[in-house]
């Protein structure tokens, strides 16, 4: 990549002689890193610092107030024994897998629904897509109305309708609160899931599914064989953002049943989150977060693995 | 029946899917806002209809506005927060685009991968020692500590689509611009920035929506109650923080916190779709 600013430059009144062009070449050299200096202290203080900071904090006994106290590796050792923990993480992944696939079952239909040249082709992405902006902390808000037994709307509504004797409380039971909020978090994400998926199938060449559909093969198969395998790094890539943003769920637990049923929907993230700053025990909290910054970055490998440039892979 | 109007058929019953899908998908907002709206006992009531049928009224916002120290106050908070994390992410990722792309440096490419690969890291993970350090800073419990915070976590994201924005600027425009003599904050300000112009809309509109809509990080960061963003007040509304649940309370507050995000996207929506494919596919 050639740069403007140091490239020799013979014509034009303004520009120096070739005697001081190394001086210039340095004085833009600082120039161009004064320019980054501001995102690099932003990021050098606020991200990487509590980043070492975790590693560091994790090592010690941490309470809020009085002196941290160095106890090794401890507070890893204890967490071997935390069932709460490996309970939330059990409930995390169980989460993860259930709502990846309810998104993927809802946005891959809307994606090819939406791809193709239609009537009011992009009011539907539009009004698809809008629950996306849409906070994650306003959607919980929302759905926590419509699933309340009093004065909702989805219990009143199936009594009415005879289809429950009574009215059922939506978020009383383990069962029931899990498959709202799965149905709560389709809502708010399969828009985004949809044009990522969107964009994959736009990429792939007309031609060549027009020529299999001249030769007969059927749709699903057409699906099957050709578009899905040509769109398997767009899918992969899909399927990873669903799978670390849903690795990481807070809001909706805790606005929609804080954790309940019987602790039974607290996550990852929520016990973190109670163990640092309801309990106060800062120093395991950091072990803790830890585990999960180990997991996602792992999680973020076979992301970049998946989007690899294929073509760089055969060189 | 003719090929043609098997066809015509299909196409009209698919649309006819495609718009009972879409009126599940608008459902839940229209609901609540409307429902919001609704005055009296009727408020407290199973909203079926949610439309108010005694007449529109503005109760449920001023119950809202009650609770806390007032909607606007709240509001505020909200704005200033979103506002100034748009302002802040959009300068310091204007610098870094534009010094990552024009310009040579030692050590440039790595500092910019290090940059990138904080993506990596969920910003949940750092929860606990970022408490720790704004407190050691002063700024826990301030709205400018998140903002610095919320600036922190849009940079990745905007500095790859601001290096991208003046990558994409053909040179020769600079080069004549040299000719004229100009400095290089003139360069900067007044010969790029309008050619770059959409990729700081990117840039604002994701800042704006993150910082407008984020939660744990305020719930945990902010403890004064002058000091709430709306959705931390909100959900303590909804957890009965101030007496009894007041479900129409909610609603107006959930309607306060969609209606800026909906403006904002059905606005820009072609920068925001922009911003999505470009962060997701590259």
């Amino acid at each position: 990549m050639s740069n403007i600013v140091t490239q020799p430059v013979t014509v034009g009144k303004a520009m120096p002689c070739g005697g001081h062009k190394r001086k210039r070449k340095r004085k833009s050299q600082l120039v161009g890193f004064l320019f980054v200096v501001p995102a690099l202290l932003l990021v050098g203080l606020f991200f990487l610092t509590p980043v070492a900071m975790t590693a560091w904090m994790s090592l010690h006994r941490w309470p809020l107030l009085g002196q941290p106290r160095f106890i090794g590796l401890d507070n890893y050792w204890r967490m071997l024994s935390d069932t709460g923990f490996w309970d939330a993480m059990g409930f995390t992944v169980l989460y993860t897998v259930v709502v990846t696939i309810a998104i993927f079952a809802v946005a891959f239909p809307l994606a090819i629904f939406v791809e193709k040249p239609r009537p009011l082709q992009n009011v539907f992405r539009t009004i698809y897509f809008l629950p996306v902006v849409v906070g994650f902390a306003a959607a919980s808000l929302l759905w926590v109305w419509l699933l309340n037994v009093d004065n909702g709307l989805f219990s009143p509504l199936m009594e009415r309708l005879g289809l429950t004797n009574g009215r059922v409380n939506l978020l009383g039971s383990f069962d029931l609160a899990f498959a709202s909020i799965i149905t709560m978090v389709v809502w708010k994400v399969a828009g985004f899931t949809m044009i990522i998926l969107m964009t994959g199938l736009q990429s792939i060449p007309e031609d060549i599914t027009e020529a299999a559909r001249i030769d007969g093969v059927s749709a699903l198969k057409r699906f099957r064989f050709l578009t899905l395998p040509l769109m398997r790094r767009t899918v992969g890539l899909a399927l990873i953002l669903c799978i670390s943003g849903s690795m990481l769920a807070f809001d909706q637990f805790y606005i929609m049943v804080s954790g309940g049923p019987q602790n039974q929907t607290l996550t990852a993230v929520y016990w973190i989150f109670n163990q640092s700053f309801v309990s106060f025990r800062l120093g395991y909290g950091s072990a803790l977060s830890i585990v999960l910054l180990a997991i996602l970055v792992a999680i973020s490998v076979v992301q970049l693995w998946i989007i690899r440039d294929p073509k760089e892979d055969a060189r | 029946m003719t090929a043609a109007t098997a066809k015509r058929l299909s196409l009209a019953l698919s649309t006819l899917v495609g718009l009972l899908v879409a009126a599940a998908f608008l459902a839940p907002i229209l609901w609540t806002i409307l429902s919001s709206f609704r005055g009296g006992s009727e408020a407290f009531q199973v909203p079926l209809p949610p439309w108010p049928t005694q007449g529109v009224s503005v109760d449920s916002y001023l119950r809202l506005d009650a609770a806390g120290e007032g909607i606007l106050r709240h509001s505020a908070n909200s704005g200033f927060v979103a506002g100034m994390t748009v302002v802040l992410s959009v300068i310091v990722s204007l610098f870094a685009g534009y010094g990552f792309s024009r310009f040579r440096f030692p050590m440039r490419n790595v500092l910019f991968v290090l940059i990138m690969a904080t993506l990596m890291i969920p910003f949940q993970s750092i929860l606990t020692p970022l408490f720790i350090l704004l407190a050691k800073l002063g700024l826990q419990n301030t709205l400018i500590g998140l903002v610095l915070v919320y600036t922190t976590l849009q940079l990745p994201f905007s500095i790859f689509m601001m290096r991208n924005a003046f990558d994409a600027v053909p040179k020769e425009i600079e080069e004549a611009a040299r000719m004229e003599g100009v400095t290089t904050f003139q360069m900067l300000f007044r010969v790029l920035l309008p050619l770059v112009m959409p990729g700081v809309a990117t840039v604002a509109i994701f800042a704006f929506l993150n910082a407008w809509n984020e939660f744990l990080a305020a719930l945990i960061f902010l403890s004064d109650p002058d000091k709430l963003t709306l959705p931390v007040l909100i959900a303590q509304v909804r957890a009965g923080r101030f007496g009894s649940v007041d479900w129409g309370a909610v609603q107006a507050g959930v309607t306060a916190m969609m209606i800026p995000c909906l403006i904002v996207f059905l606005a820009l929506q072609r920068f925001y779709i922009r911003g999505l494919t470009a962060g997701a596919v590259k």
